[in-house]
C-alpha cells in the first residue's frame, strides 16, 4: 500500500506550539493541572509538549504522568498474541486536579475509554480533557471527541495513520498508508 | 509478545525460562497496580474462577482470592471440609459439578500428587496447581524467585540454600526446579532423614551442617517442619531439630555477612526460625506475601488470555 506524508517535522513543530498555547490559555500556570501521556505512543507527544511548555513558555512545576491502559482495554483475549503492558508512572495524586490525557492518534475512542477508566485508580479528577495530534474523523466507535487536536484527518477504515517520532523512529512525521 | 507455552500451570517442570520471564515481567506491572490507591483492574470481568481447596490453606487461598478479585474475576470458593467430598463424592464429580456452573479457571490444592495433571486431562478449564501433596507448589516457587530477583537484582548465579523438611515439601521441589532453570546454585540442608535420596539427581548438593550451608549461601529459604505429613518420627525431638537446624540471630551474626532470609509460611516460630530473625531486616517474608498477589495475578492474567469465547 502506498504511503503518503501528511505532516513533516516543521508542520509538527508548528502544531506543537499551537497546542501548547491552547493549553496555556485554559490552564494558565498549570498549578492545578497534570498531563497524562498514554502508553506507548502518546508518551512521545506528552514529553514533547512538556519540554516545549517548560523551555519556550517557561511553565514551572509541570507534572507529567505516563499511563498504561492494557489491563483496562475491552479487546482482552480478542487478539492472537497476549497484550503486553507498558510501565505506568504516575507519582502524584490526581484528586481534584485538571487532567489532560494526551495521545498521538484518536481513532475508535476505545483507548481513551480505557484511559478514562484507568485514571479513576488514581483519584477523582476535577475534569478531564483530551489532546491528540491526529483526530481521525468519522471512525469513532464511542462518543468521544478531543478538546485539543493537532490535525483532523479524513481516512477510510482500511487506511492507517502512522506517527513517527525522532526519539524512536529517527524523524518527526505523520503518514497515511 | 509470545504467551505462556503451557495451557495450565501444573508445575514448574512444565515451564521454560521464557515463561518465567513473561510471568515476572507481567507481575512487575501488577505490583504497580496493587500499590495504587485503587488496586483493581477490570481485565477478567467475564472470567469465573473456582478455588478448590481439598487441603487446608490460609495464605495461598487468600492470596489467590485477592489476586482474582483485583483482576475483577468472579470467584467461587470450595473447601473440602464443608462439602459433599465428606459424603464420598469423587474428585471428577466434584469438579464437573462446579464446571457446570461455567467456570473458566480452577485453582486447586489437593493432598494427592498429580491431582492437577489428572484434572487437566478430564475437564475443560484452565488448571492452576496450588499445591499437590508433596509434589509441586509452582506459584510459591515463582513468588520466591520473584522476591529473590527483587532483593538481589537477579537469580542467576546466586547461591540459595533450602533448609528444613525437604522430604515432605512441595515448596522445596518447585523451588529447586525454578531456581535451577534461572541459573542459581542450590543446596539443601536438613536432617538426613528429611532429605530424599534422589535429590542430588536434580542438580543440587546436600549439606547437613547448617553453619556451613549458611556460610556458603546468599539466600536461606527456611521451610516449615511439616509434622502433619510425618507418619513416623524423623528426628528425636523438636528441641534437637531447633538446635541443629533452627535459624537464630547468633548463627547469623557469626557469618560475617548478611544473607537474605525467606520462609513460605506458616512459621513455627522458635522451631525452624526465631521470632527476631523472622521479623529482622534480613527477612523478606512479608515481601514474599505481597509479591505472591502480584505473581498470582500475572499467572491468572496470562492463562486467561488463552481463553477464547
Amino acid at each position: 500500500m502506498s504511503k503518503k506524508k501528511l505532516l513533516n517535522s516543521k508542520d509538527i513543530e508548528i502544531i506543537l506550539h499551537r497546542l501548547a498555547c491552547q493549553l496555556i490559555e485554559n490552564h494558565n500556570d498549570f498549578s492545578n493541572t497534570v498531563l497524562i501521556g498514554l502508553q506507548p505512543r502518546g508518551t512521545f507527544l506528552a514529553n514533547r509538549l512538556m519540554d516545549l511548555l517548560k523551555t519556550a513558555y517557561h511553565i514551572k512545576d509541570l507534572k507529567l504522568g505516563l499511563l498504561d491502559i492494557t489491563f483496562y482495554r475491552d479487546d482482552f483475549r480478542r487478539k492472537e498474541t497476549p497484550l503486553a503492558a507498558e510501565t505506568t508512572k504516575i507519582d502524584f495524586l490526581i484528586e481534584d486536579k485538571k487532567v489532560v490525557i494526551i495521545d498521538d492518534v484518536l481513532y475508535s475512542g476505545r483507548s481513551v475509554r480505557a484511559a478514562l477508566t484507568a485514571i479513576q485508580s488514581y483519584g477523582r479528577p476535577e475534569n478531564i480533557e483530551l489532546l491528540v495530534l491526529i483526530d481521525r474523523r468519522f471512525s469513532r466507535h464511542l462518543p468521544i471527541q478531543p478538546n485539543y487536536r493537532g490535525r483532523q484527518v479524513d481516512a477510510i477504515n482500511k487506511e492507517r495513520v502512522l506517527v513517527t517520532w525522532k526519539e524512536t523512529d529517527k524523524k518527526d512525521a505523520v503518514y497515511i498508508e | 509478545m509470545q504467551g505462556l507455552s503451557v495451557a495450565h500451570l501444573l508445575g514448574i517442570k512444565y515451564l521454560n525460562i521464557n515463561d518465567i520471564d513473561l510471568i515476572f515481567k507481567t507481575a512487575d506491572h501488577f505490583k504497580e497496580v496493587i500499590n495504587r490507591p485503587i488496586k483493581k483492574v477490570p481485565s477478567l470481568r467475564d472470567i469465573t474462577i473456582a478455588n478448590l481447596f481439598f487441603e487446608n490453606s490460609t495464605r495461598t487461598k487468600l492470596s489467590f482470592e485477592l489476586a482474582e478479585k483485583r483482576l475483577s474475576a468472579d470467584v467461587i470458593n470450595f473447601s473440602a471440609g464443608q462439602s459433599s467430598v465428606k459424603k464420598g463424592e469423587t474428585l471428577i464429580d466434584t469438579v464437573n459439578n462446579i464446571l457446570s456452573m461455567k467456570v473458566d479457571i480452577v485453582v486447586m490444592r489437593h493432598g494427592n500428587v498429580g491431582a492437577g495433571v489428572f484434572l487437566s486431562k478430564h475437564v475443560n478449564a484452565k488448571i492452576i496447581n496450588a499445591g499437590d501433596g508433596t509434589h509441586e507448589h509452582p506459584t510459591q516457587a515463582l513468588l520466591d524467585s520473584y522476591s529473590i530477583r527483587e532483593k538481589l537484582g537477579t537469580v542467576k548465579g546466586k547461591k540459595i540454600v533450602i533448609v528444613g523438611d525437604i522430604l515432605h515439601s512441595r515448596v522445596a521441589l518447585s523451588n529447586i526446579f525454578a531456581l535451577k532453570l534461572q541459573g542459581a546454585e542450590v543446596k539443601v540442608c536438613g536432617p538426613t532423614t528429611l532429605i530424599p535420596k534422589y535429590i542430588t539427581s536434580l542438580g543440587v548438593t546436600v549439606e547437613n551442617n547448617l553453619k556451613k550451608a549458611l556460610e556458603w549461601c546468599d539466600v536461606a529459604n527456611v521451610l516449615r517442619v511439616q509434622h502433619e505429613r510425618m507418619d513416623i518420627k524423623y528426628f528425636p525431638s523438636t528441641r534437637e531439630y531447633t538446635q541443629l537446624f533452627g535459624i537464630n540471630q547468633d548463627i547469623l551474626d557469626s557469618l560475617g555477612k548478611k544473607i537474605v532470609i525467606m520462609h513460605p509460611g506458616p512459621i513455627n516460630r522458635g522451631v525452624e526460625i526465631t521470632s527476631n530473625v523472622a521479623d529482622s531486616d534480613q527477612s523478606i517474608i512479608l515481601n514474599q506475601v505481597e509479591n505472591g498477589v502480584a505473581v498470582r495475578m500475572a499467572i491468572i492474567y496470562l492463562l486467561a488470555q488463552q481463553i477464547k469465547r
